[in-house]
């Protein structure tokens, strides 16, 4: 269903009386606020990678936990649309679970564990390992969406220096980081230049999957929700790894492992370890891929 | 098999919510009354007002019951409730001149107009236990009711209004102007917008006033503690009811909408001399309900941010209006709860690879 259908339909439906989803209306938050953030969404597509700061509401998730996300995902959702929710590549861990059973209670969604099925996928530090289409929106949970908080504390400072396009202590940052240790040790959270303009966080994610956003199909929305961001990277768009011609980007090195369930050689993998005397064995951090190679 | 068992568990999770509910219950006592909460544990209901931003005395009871009595949960729980609110529309400002006073008190003079009321305070009582309360019931109340006002002389009237301390200081030209309010129309509704800085002192009054209490105090106690130089004198703290009015939508008439509690702090701060003539300064303080360590906090923390040349994180505006939300920074830290594997894998990785260059490094170098 297109959303302009949809905004008709419930707009209808309200002005009959009809009662709201559990008792709050249709995805939590009232509707002025849900056209509030669709608004700063449509204004993040525009201006690729910059942070389009916006009235954040409170949700009965703690900040810190996906609020942003949620608060993206709630205010874009429709009774039709089939939604994943994943927290570090899993969809049963604790935080996922409980953000399901959230969206379902106010906005009665189905759910999927299913990355090819799910038309919305709100995720916590992982893009799924499966390619997504045009037809979906993946929804990322930021914390920090500030990439150039680590040189500079400032917010006021911060926005100057994206305004301004000076990016100069940034470079500096990472040509320190070599000096120190011989090569770049920004381990997940990896700044990107998304569109050839603004330095971006793209969120928690591991290097592994910054890759995934370089000229994508699908449209990744970025929501921090106690610092107020929502930002975006709109389908085919460039976005570009912070690297030197001689200190290129590289991802996790997993080679020589796969995963211990599946098999898998070509995904990211979490570490677990097996006993006291600490040997590893490894398990594919996308469970729901997992889950379908292992079927 | 260790895949299932790092993953949580739905089945887990809801133990684990059901368990806290139960631990609450589980006990041999009567159930707590929402009245109880919200008449005896006045203060408590008061300070999850303000921190959550809507004035509910009922909601908040239910919150901290909710919550077992933690104040942060309580607060946060009002705040999400709050976003399932529209929002319908600004209150027109509220004088506080007109205050119903329940209590009122200046540090800055021995006697003022109006005069001293102390009201409801616990400031003046010995802090040991009273174990008379371990057997409170209807008889020890009512005992109590008699020897407090049976002897009480029903003369003393108390004016429907009080002059304004600092408005005399005003006056005398001993205290700075007011500062023009910069709104036009609407004020900035931090509810609405996020925080740009410098904030105008709208954005910054609303954060402060629902700030958490202790990190208010934190901030503000460093600053009258020597990480900063604001030395306040309380010209005034009012605790009473202000009356609540609404514009009528059609022809623009206010009316009264209801009345609400609130604490207010004016304090003083050094002097300073823009026009060459130095005067007071003054920092404001306003909150729901009665909370008067953070009404005065807020105030000195008012005029601390408006330092021309910040030189500490009192001063500092952004580091006081980002880090004195309770229920952001409660939330965020709690989150490190959260499972961080695929991060820390990634943190693993570079510093293995980190650790590799060193090692070949120190070969290199004994060769």
């Amino acid at each position: 269903m297109r959303m302009s259908d949809w905004l008709e339909q419930e707009d209808l439906r309200l002005r009959q009386g009809e009662s709201s989803v559990g008792g709050y209306p249709y995805g939590f938050m009232d509707d002025g606020a849900k056209k509030d953030i669709r608004r700063s969404i449509l204004k993040a597509v525009a201006i690729p990678g910059y942070q389009v700061p916006y009235g954040s509401r409170e949700m009965p998730i703690a900040r810190g936990w996906g609020t942003g996300g949620i608060q993206i995902t709630l205010s874009l959702i429709t009774p039709d649309d089939i939604l994943k929710v994943i927290d570090q590549g899993c969809d049963g861990s604790v935080n996922a679970v409980n953000i399901k059973k959230f969206i379902q209670t106010v906005a009665d969604v189905e759910i999927t564990n299913d990355t090819l099925t799910a038309t919305v996928i709100q995720t916590r530090h992982r893009i799924p390992e499966e390619q997504m289409t045009a037809a979906q929106i993946l929804v990322l949970q930021v914390p920090y969406p500030e990439a150039l908080r680590e040189v500079e504390a400032s917010e006021a400072e911060t926005r100057r220096m994206h305004a301004e396009a000076d990016y100069s202590r940034m470079w500096l940052y990472l040509y320190e980081d070599i000096v120190n240790y011989g090569e770049i040790t920004i381990s997940y959270r990896y700044p990107v230049t998304v569109n050839g303009r603004y330095i971006m966080d793209p969120s928690p994610i591991p290097r592994w999957d910054v890759p995934k956003l370089h000229q994508a199909e699908t449209l990744y929305l970025f929501g921090a929700g106690r610092e107020k961001r929502i930002y975006a990277i709109p389908p085919h768009t460039t976005v570009e790894p912070l690297e030197f011609e001689d200190h290129t980007f590289r991802v996790e090195d997993f080679s020589g492992k796969s995963c211990a369930r599946c098999g898998a050689a070509d995904t990211f993998l979490d570490e677990v370890i097996e006993n006291e005397s600490g040997d590893r064995t490894h398990y594919c951090s996308d469970s729901g891929y997992c889950d379908k190679r292992f079927a | 098999m260790g895949y299932v068992a790092v993953k949580g568990g739905i089945e887990a999770i809801e133990n684990a919510c059901s368990l806290f509910a139960w631990e609450r219950s589980k006990g041999s006592s009567e159930p707590l009354d929402v009245a109880q909460i919200r008449e005896q544990l006045y203060l408590a209901v008061d300070r999850v007002m303000g921190e959550g931003s809507l004035y509910a005395p009922d909601l908040a009871a239910l919150a901290l019951k909710q919550a077992a009595g933690d104040s942060f949960e309580a607060s946060f729980m009002l705040r999400a409730y709050r976003a399932t609110q529209p929002r319908l529309g600004y209150s027109l400002p509220v004088n506080t001149e007109e205050m119903r006073i329940v209590r009122r008190i200046s540090s800055a003079f021995k006697d003022i107009p109006g005069g001293q009321v102390l009201g409801a305070t616990s400031d003046y009582t010995l802090r040991l236990l009273d174990f008379e309360l371990l057997k409170d019931d209807a008889a020890r109340r009512e005992a109590f009711r008699e020897k407090v006002f049976s002897n009480l002389s029903a003369e003393a009237e108390i004016p429907d209004t009080f002059p304004k301390v600092i408005d005399i200081l005003r006056r005398e030209g001993l205290l700075a102007d007011s500062l023009p309010s910069g709104i036009a129309g609407e004020p900035f509704d931090i509810t609405r917008q996020s925080l740009t800085f410098p904030a105008p002192r709208s954005a910054a009054l609303q954060s402060l006033a629902r700030g958490e209490t202790g990190g208010l105090l934190t901030l503000a106690y460093s600053s009258m503690r020597g990480y900063g130089n604001i030395h306040p004198t309380l010209g005034e703290l009012r605790v009473g009811y202000v009356p609540l009015r609404v514009a009528h939508p059609v022809t623009g008439e206010p009316y009264i909408a209801g009345e609400v509690k609130v604490t207010e702090a004016e304090v003083l701060a050094r002097f300073e001399g823009t026009d060459g003539i130095p005067r007071f300064s003054l920092g404001y303080g306003l909150c729901f309900g009665q909370n008067e360590l953070k009404a005065i906090s807020m105030a000195v923390l008012d005029r601390c941010t408006r330092t021309a040349k910040p030189t500490c994180p009192a001063e500092d505006q952004e580091y006081v209006l980002y880090h004195t939300d309770g229920i952001e920074a409660m939330g965020f830290c709690n989150h490190w709860k959260l499972p961080h594997y695929v991060d820390f894998l990634s943190d693993l990785d570079r510093l293995r690879k980190a650790q590799k260059i060193a090692r070949q490094e120190e070969c290199n170098a004994n060769e």
